[in-house]
């Protein structure tokens, strides 16, 4: 008789999914590339929440960024769009179906340069959406260009100095009405898994950039976007756990440790102080404190900002609870009387 | 279309006219910003409610108050509804135009002016009846600063007493235009109004020999103009996500909508609205949305003129090759930038046709009359989403924003047809799909909607480069299986698209092509050749892009084909020429203008008898 092996039992989420079911196709990109990173945080944490990949639609623009939600989420439905328009079609097709939650994946270039007036009216509308700039400072699918959000004095590969300020996109969303604003670094796995698991609980716009080197092109001595760079220069803000609604909270935390934030799906984000007292409430002290950082040439990483009040775009627009893509034709074409009414009206 | 049945013009001589009735144009000059507005369709209204054929244009400056503005109005018993170029009753209120208005009349027309402007001076082969408004206006409004605005309902007074329009008309088409909620208004009005015509009624001699007649031409039918047409028929289309940057012409069509939506498509059950409507930040992100809306499942639109299409260009090509279904309403006018925005022009026949880089082409719908926008439009949204991709849906600016004179429209008949889209059941028959696979023949594949509750549902979105299963590809056989396809796709519309108006007369050695707006000059062309130059005429008027057969065998069956144009390079020829063999092309004869007014059946009169050789 030989010995029968029992495999052992396959590791499933609450929906009783593998974490194989959260992948997506093999990466193109380069090996060691940031933005890889941000994808393998992307599978663990819609796993580990488990978020149905039938209610995800993900979208991008156009660059390396953009081509990375193939390699996530192969159930949910994607869509690659043009350079700096993807909030564009995210708006349209999520207030099409208001079911579904957006996750958005753009580049540097995608959002400060081409698409920042897109990025901004994104913003402004505070659109539900989880909108994730995979932030080099370098145009990579074009060989190397400074982007907008590459740092004054930083060098290309070929030394030339960039000799232009960058926007601080964070900076951007928290002025003008992102209601989750983060930043991470693709290296700092623990954060910006909490931070994606954040912005997944999160209803309204979640702004998250990431700075994710690009090894290829922007890795070097003189990049401040680089590996090595983010080793000495990240300044991190605050610990921080994400307990999900389906768990128990089951440990305390003595006041003035920690802030506990509840958010819009029940979950809660408990947020601990590290060296300083940092309110992720207070609009004008992440501004401020983004202004010190920049001054010290330090990079600030964790949650900025979070607004669970703010009505999002959806709300604003009183749009019916069923997706309008399949509404019924008894709702979305009035009666012959209604026809009838307009002409007696024209007459 | 519109059903006039009009018998065709007798040959005009007017020396012999002692009376000319029920057949004119008015031409009404002010300056903008002066409220003429009212006056102007309160005038219009009282000759349609007398049952007289009647249009109304509005020629104004892109401005907000201070430029000149010409409102004319035609009454025709023939039921000619097009512009009339020649101005029979002039009301002259602006100081600036008066004396070129004056003397570009032709002998014999009647000039109802400010009398401070002592126009008579100018010519003595014309009729003129000079009115002190100012002194005429204090007297019926006590209140200074409403003068300006109601001083122009004076001359609907004085305009009806020459003209015999009836002043009970008047007053209902007031009551019409201010509800009757706002009686104050109406009483205002009316007392201008009356003081004008017992003004002309005591002091001024009609010597002129144009007056109105009541008709039976008008019952049953609607006054609308074509952007609000085009949003009803977006509306019972069943549309759910609408996007927009303002820009004229377009603006009202999308206001309109807003106003009939909000009236009508919010759920009596919860009070939720039933669609979105979205003013964007600009036309990139407009048809970004709209693409994004239709991607998502919905019945999506924008509108739009020249400058946005050009800013749409990109993502409409996207649209193209990732098969997504919109519409997009472009009301034509004239140039980029500051160029003559408040004209009308059919300039954008041939970017709206292959907008994009690559190979892409677009169906495009042209709509002549009010009843059209109704319908094209609805017709618009079935046809996107049967065969995926974007429509176009070209109106101008006199269609959009004047008001015409229409039959009231007809409710659709057909139930609402979502094309093919596959859900969780059919997969599960299926036992998964590949999008863009041919497997009907007819180069349109099925998709599936995001949410779609299935393994095999999802599938990823790209531009050009991607095989039957959606994958990305750069293999040249994989982008010419693909390429091919949408060719045959287009190809398959042709059968599909609305097919046109074909008015053969077993006569005519020429025949007439146009499209749109074009329309009512040409019918009324045809008429004069014929009366005026024993010319015989046939006349097919396109309402789609790509062309039915019909065309070419339209073409092959005259001698001479006049292709009629609103721009200068003869676009809607130029489509012609890309698809048909040099012995038709041989037979094509273009007819242009592209001055910026609504074409008129002189201009296009002058040119064939020219052409022609007579």
């Amino acid at each position: 008789m030989s010995a029968t092996v029992t495999p052992p039992p396959k590791k499933v989420n609450r929906l009783g999914l593998e974490v194989l079911n959260y992948k997506g196709s093999r990466t193109t990109l380069c090996a060691g590339c940031g933005h890889n990173a941000i994808s393998e945080r992307i599978v663990e944490c819609f796993y580990e929440l488990g978020v149905d990949p039938f209610t995800v639609a993900k979208f991008s623009g156009i660059g390396c960024s953009s081509k990375s939600p193939a390699y996530f989420l192969g159930l949910a439905h994607g869509f690659n769009g043009v350079h700096g328009r993807m909030p564009a079609i995210a708006t349209g097709a999520l207030l099409a179906n208001r079911t579904m939650m957006g996750l958005g994946v753009t580049g540097d270039g995608d959002t400060a340069s081409i698409g920042i007036g897109q990025f901004m009216h994104l913003v402004r509308r505070n659109m539900p959406l989880i909108y994730i700039i995979e932030n080099n400072g370098v145009y990579g699918l074009t060989k190397g260009q400074f982007s907008a959000t590459a740092d004054l004095g930083s060098t290309l590969k070929t030394g030339t100095p960039n000799d232009l300020p960058p926007f601080d996109c964070c900076a951007l969303a928290l002025k003008w009405g992102a209601t989750f604003v983060a930043r991470s670094f693709s290296g700092d796995k623990r954060q910006l898994q909490a931070i994606l698991k954040t912005a997944i609980a999160h209803n309204g716009l979640s702004v998250i950039d990431v700075i994710s080197p690009c090894v290829t092109f922007n890795d070097h001595v003189g990049s401040t976007k680089s590996y090595g760079y983010m080793k000495e220069h990240e300044a991190v803000l605050h610990e921080l756990d994400f307990v999900p609604f389906f768990e128990d909270i089951s440990v305390d935390i003595p006041e003035g440790e920690a802030t506990d934030v509840q958010l819009h799906d029940g979950s809660h984000l408990r947020i601990r102080k590290l060296h300083r007292d940092y309110n992720p409430k207070d609009k004008f002290g992440a501004l401020a404190a983004l202004e010190s950082a920049e001054s010290k040439g330090e990079v600030l990483t964790g949650v900025l900002y979070v607004d669970t009040e703010k009505p999002t775009f959806t709300e604003l627009l009183n749009l019916a609870d069923q997706p309008l893509a399949t509404l019924p034709e008894s709702k979305i074409r009035p009666s012959a009387a209604v026809l009838e009414q307009a002409m007696e009206e024209l007459r | 279309m519109s059903t006039l049945e009009v018998s065709p013009a007798e040959p005009v001589s007017r020396e012999a006219i002692h009376s000319v009735v029920n057949d004119f144009s008015i031409q009404v000059a002010t300056v903008n910003g002066s409220g003429s507005q009212t006056a102007n369709t309160v005038l219009m209204r009282s000759l349609f409610q007398m049952g007289i054929p009647v249009s109304g244009k509005n020629m104004f400056p892109s401005n907000i108050a201070g430029l000149p503005t010409w409102f004319t109005i035609r009454a025709s018993k023939h039921g000619y509804i097009g512009r009339r170029k020649e101005i029979d009753f002039l009301v002259a209120m602006n100081l600036e135009t008066a004396r070129e208005d004056v003397m570009k009349l032709d002998a014999g027309a009647a000039v109802v002016y400010d009398e401070p402007l002592k126009l008579s001076e100018l010519r003595n082969d014309l009729h003129f009846y000079p009115v002190p408004f100012d002194k005429l206006v204090g007297p019926v409004c006590p209140e200074a600063k409403l003068r300006k605005l109601v001083r122009n309902m004076i001359y609907d007074g004085v305009v009806a007493q020459l003209l015999d329009i009836d002043m009970t008309e008047v007053r209902k088409a007031l009551v019409k235009q201010f509800g009757k909620k706002k009686a104050k208004a109406v009483d205002l009005n009316w007392g201008a109004a009356q003081a004008g015509y017992d003004f002309a009624s005591a002091n001024l001699k009609k010597s002129d020999p144009f007056r109105v007649e009541r008709m039976n031409a008008t019952a049953g039918k609607i006054i609308i103009d074509g952007n609000s047409a085009c949003a009803l028929g977006a509306m019972f289309a069943g549309v759910t996500v609408v996007t927009w940057y303002p820009i004229t012409p377009s603006s009202s069509l999308v206001e309109s909508l807003i106003g009939y939506m909000r009236r009508f498509r919010l759920d009596p059950e919860t009070g939720k609205a039933t669609y979105a409507i979205v003013q964007a930040e600009d036309e990139l992100a407009s048809i970004g949305m709209a693409l994004g809306g239709g991607w998502a499942g919905a019945r999506s639109m924008t509108a739009t003129a020249g400058p946005g299409i050009s800013l749409m260009s990109e993502f409409i090509g996207l649209g193209y090759y990732a098969e997504i279904p919109t519409v997009v309403f472009d009301v034509e006018r004239v140039g980029p930038s500051t160029g003559l925005p408040t004209r009308t022009q059919q300039g954008d026949l041939l970017p709206p046709a292959f907008l994009s880089p690559g190979d892409p082409q677009h169906p495009l719908f042209f709509p002549c009359s009010p009843e059209e926008c109704f319908t094209l439009s609805m017709e618009a949204f079935e046809f996107a989403e049967k065969f995926q991709t974007p429509v176009f849906v070209m109106t101008d600016l006199d269609l959009g924003m004047n008001n015409w004179m229409a039959d009231p429209f007809t409710y659709p008949t057909k139930p609402i047809n979502r094309g093919k889209v596959l859900d969780a059941e059919d997969l599960q028959k299926l036992g998964g799909f590949a999008r863009y696979k041919d497997v009907d023949g007819d180069g349109v594949g099925y998709r599936t909607l995001p949410g779609t509750h299935h393994e095999k549902a999802a599938y990823f979105t790209r531009g050009s480069g991607h095989n039957d299963k959606a994958q990305y590809t750069e293999r040249e056989d994989d982008y010419i299986n693909n390429m091919d396809r949408l060719a045959h796709k287009f190809e398959v519309m042709r059968s599909h698209v609305p097919e046109p108006v074909v008015n053969i007369n077993g006569k005519a050695k020429i025949g007439f092509v146009a499209i749109g707006t074009s329309d009512y000059a040409v019918r009324e062309s045809v008429d004069q050749l014929k009366s005026e130059y024993d010319i015989e005429a046939s006349y097919l008027r396109l309402k789609a892009y790509p062309f039915t057969p019909h065309l070419a065998e339209f073409i092959r069956s005259h001698d001479r084909v006049y292709v009629v144009d609103q721009n200068r390079d003869a676009q809607l020829l130029g489509l012609m020429r890309l698809e048909y063999p040099v012995e038709l092309l041989a037979k094509l004869r273009s007819v242009r203008y592209y001055g910026g007014l609504p074409l008129d059946a002189r201009t296009v009169t002058d040119e064939i008898v020219k052409q022609e050789g007579k």
